[in-house]
C-alpha cells in the first residue's frame, strides 16, 4: 500500500464514522456537497486530521480543499513536509 | 455562472427571514435615549445588546470632551496620519494607553477591526507561523489572512492542544506568534491565560492578546485579563478596542517590543485610512481616564451580570459560561431562537441573535450584553420577559 493509499484509507474510515455510514465515499466525493459537512464541521475534521497524522494545516489551504481526494493530497504533501 | 451566483444560499436565507417577517441583522433604532434605553418599533425598549460595558456613550464629561474637540479641532482629519499627519490627540491617546497597561509604547487605529488587520498583517508575514484559537473573532482571521502567514488553530480554550501543536513545529515554534482573547464574545468565557503563557515560556513564541470584550471589564484597573492574573508582563501585544467600553470608536495595539514604531510604516490598514475625528480621540481620552479613576462602574457591572445569569439560569436556560457581562442563553433551532429573539424584542428588550459559523458548536444564540448604567429593575424586567417566554414555550 503506497502512503497516498494507506491516508486515503484512513480519510475513508474517519470520514465514515463522521457521516454514521450515511454515504458511500469515494476520492471524488465532496466534503460540503456529498456529505453535507458544514464550515465548522471540516474545521473540527481538519483538528481531527492534525491529530490523526501528526502535522500542521495551515488555514489557507482549506479553500482549495473540495474532495476526499484534495484533502488526501494535501496531507501527503504535509507529511512530506512539502507544507 | 455570474458574480452574484455566489450570494444564492444568502438571498435563499434572506427569503426566510421575510417570510417569517423577522430579520434580526437590520434593527433600527428609532431613538437612543441613553445607554440602555431606545425606541424600537415605537415601542420603548431595554436595550441588552450593546457592548456597553460601563455605560459611558452619554456620560456628560465624555460628551463636554468630545464637543470642545468639534468646536476646536473640526469635524474630521480628512486622511491619514502618514499623509495628512497626527493631531496631538492621536499621539497623546497613544502615550496614554501604553501608560494604562505599563507598556513602552502604543498606536491607535482607526476601528477595532483594523486593529487588528493592521497589526496581524503587518506581524505575520508569508514566512511567519500563527497560532490561534479556533474561537478567535473574524478581524483576528482576516489579519493573518490578509499577512499570508501560516495560520494553524488550536481547540478553543485547549492549551494542551497548543502545546500539541507548538511541539509539532519544531525549531518554528520560538518564531511563532499565538492568537487568544481575553473575554471571548460569542459565550462570554474568559482564555485560560495562565496555561497558555506556560505553553508560550516552554516552546517559546509571541503571544498576542485581544482586549476587546475585557478591557472596562477585568482587572483591578480595569485594563483586562492579563492585568487581572497578573501577566501583563507575559504578553508581548496586546490589542484592543474604542468602541465597547470606552464608547466610541477606534482601536489599538500597546507592547514594549521597540519594532511596535515600525508597525505604522509597513501597515496598510494604518497608513491607508484616515485617522479617528478629533472628537472620537477626544471621547475616548476622557472615557480611559474615567475608567481609569475607579473600579465602581466594574463594581456596578458585575453585580448586573450576576444577577442576569442568575435571574435567567433559575428559569432553567442553558446558559454559555460562568457569569460575565456577556450572558449568552443556548438554542439548538434556527427558527426557534428567530422567534425567541422577535418576541424578546416585542417585550421590549433588544438582545443580539449569532447565527453560525459566527458561534462555537454550530449553536444559536441569544446573546445579551449587560451595562454598569443598567438598573437592577431594568435586569428584572430582562428577567421577566425571558420568564413570560419560558412559560409559553
Amino acid at each position: 500500500m503506497t502512503e497516498y493509499q494507506r491516508i486515503l484509507s484512513d480519510l475513508y474510515e474517519g470520514l465514515t464514522s463522521l457521516t454514521k455510514g450515511r454515504f458511500e465515499i469515494d476520492e471524488n466525493t465532496e466534503l460540503t456537497g456529498s456529505l453535507n459537512l458544514d464550515s465548522l464541521q471540516i474545521m473540527e475534521l481538519v483538528l481531527d486530521v492534525e491529530d490523526h497524522f501528526d502535522i500542521s494545516i495551515p488555514v489557507s489551504v482549506l479553500p482549495d480543499v473540495k474532495t476526499v481526494k484534495d484533502l488526501a493530497i494535501q496531507i501527503e504533501k504535509l507529511t512530506r513536509g512539502e507544507g | 455562472m455570474s458574480i452574484f451566483s455566489k450570494f444564492k444560499t444568502l438571498a435563499a436565507g434572506r427569503r426566510e427571514l421575510d417570510e417569517l417577517g423577522i430579520d434580526p441583522f437590520d434593527v433600527q433604532i428609532d431613538r437612543i435615549i441613553s445607554p440602555t434605553e431606545g425606541i424600537i418599533h415605537g415601542r420603548h425598549t431595554i436595550l441588552a445588546g450593546t457592548n456597553n460595558y460601563l455605560g459611558l456613550t452619554f456620560d456628560p464629561e465624555c460628551i463636554a470632551a468630545a464637543r470642545l474637540a468639534l468646536e476646536h479641532e473640526g469635524t474630521g482629519t480628512t486622511g491619514s496620519r502618514m499623509a495628512n499627519g497626527s493631531y496631538s490627540g492621536h499621539r497623546k491617546l497613544e502615550q496614554e494607553l501604553a501608560g494604562f497597561y505599563g507598556k513602552r509604547d502604543g498606536i491607535v487605529f482607526s476601528t477595532g477591526y483594523l486593529a487588528n488587520l493592521g497589526m496581524l498583517s503587518t506581524l505575520a508575514g508569508s514566512d511567519d507561523m500563527v497560532l490561534l484559537d479556533a474561537d478567535c473573532h473574524a478581524s483576528i482571521y482576516d489579519g493573518c489572512r490578509l499577512g499570508g502567514a501560516k495560520t494553524i488553530r488550536f481547540r478553543h480554550n485547549n492549551a494542551e492542544d497548543l502545546a500539541k501543536r507548538m511541539r509539532r513545529l519544531g525549531e518554528r515554534a520560538e518564531n511563532t506568534l499565538i492568537i487568544v482573547e481575553g473575554l471571548y464574545s460569542m459565550l462570554g468565557d474568559h482564555a485560560l491565560l495562565k496555561e497558555i503563557v506556560d505553553v508560550k515560556k516552554e516552546y517559546g513564541g509571541y503571544l498576542l492578546v485581544d482586549e476587546a470584550h475585557s478591557l472596562g471589564v477585568l482587572g483591578e484597573r480595569g485594563s483586562g485579563l492579563a492585568e487581572e492574573l497578573g501577566l501583563l508582563d507575559d504578553v508581548d501585544f496586546i490589542v484592543g478596542t474604542f468602541s465597547k467600553s470606552l464608547g466610541g470608536a477606534g482601536g489599538f495595539c500597546v507592547s514594549d517590543h521597540a519594532e511596535l514604531d515600525l508597525i505604522r510604516y509597513s501597515s496598510r490598514p494604518y497608513i491607508f485610512t484616515a485617522s479617528p475625528s478629533p472628537a472620537t480621540i477626544a471621547t475616548t481620552r476622557q472615557a480611559l481616564r474615567t475608567l481609569s479613576a475607579g473600579s465602581h462602574l466594574r463594581k456596578r457591572l458585575h453585580d448586573n451580570a450576576k444577577r442576569l445569569h442568575a435571574g435567567l439560569n433559575a428559569l432553567g436556560y442553558t446558559l454559555g459560561a460562568q457569569p460575565s457581562p456577556v450572558v449568552a442563553v443556548v438554542f439548538e433551532g434556527k427558527i426557534e431562537a428567530l422567534q425567541f429573539w422577535n418576541d424578546l424584542l416585542e417585550l421590549g428588550v433588544y438582545v443580539n441573535l449569532m447565527f453560525p459559523p459566527a458561534t462555537p458548536n454550530g449553536s444559536f444564540l441569544i446573546r445579551c450584553s449587560v451595562s454598569a448604567a443598567h438598573t437592577p429593575e431594568q435586569i428584572d424586567t430582562i428577567c421577566e420577559a425571558f420568564a413570560k417566554l419560558r412559560v409559553t414555550a
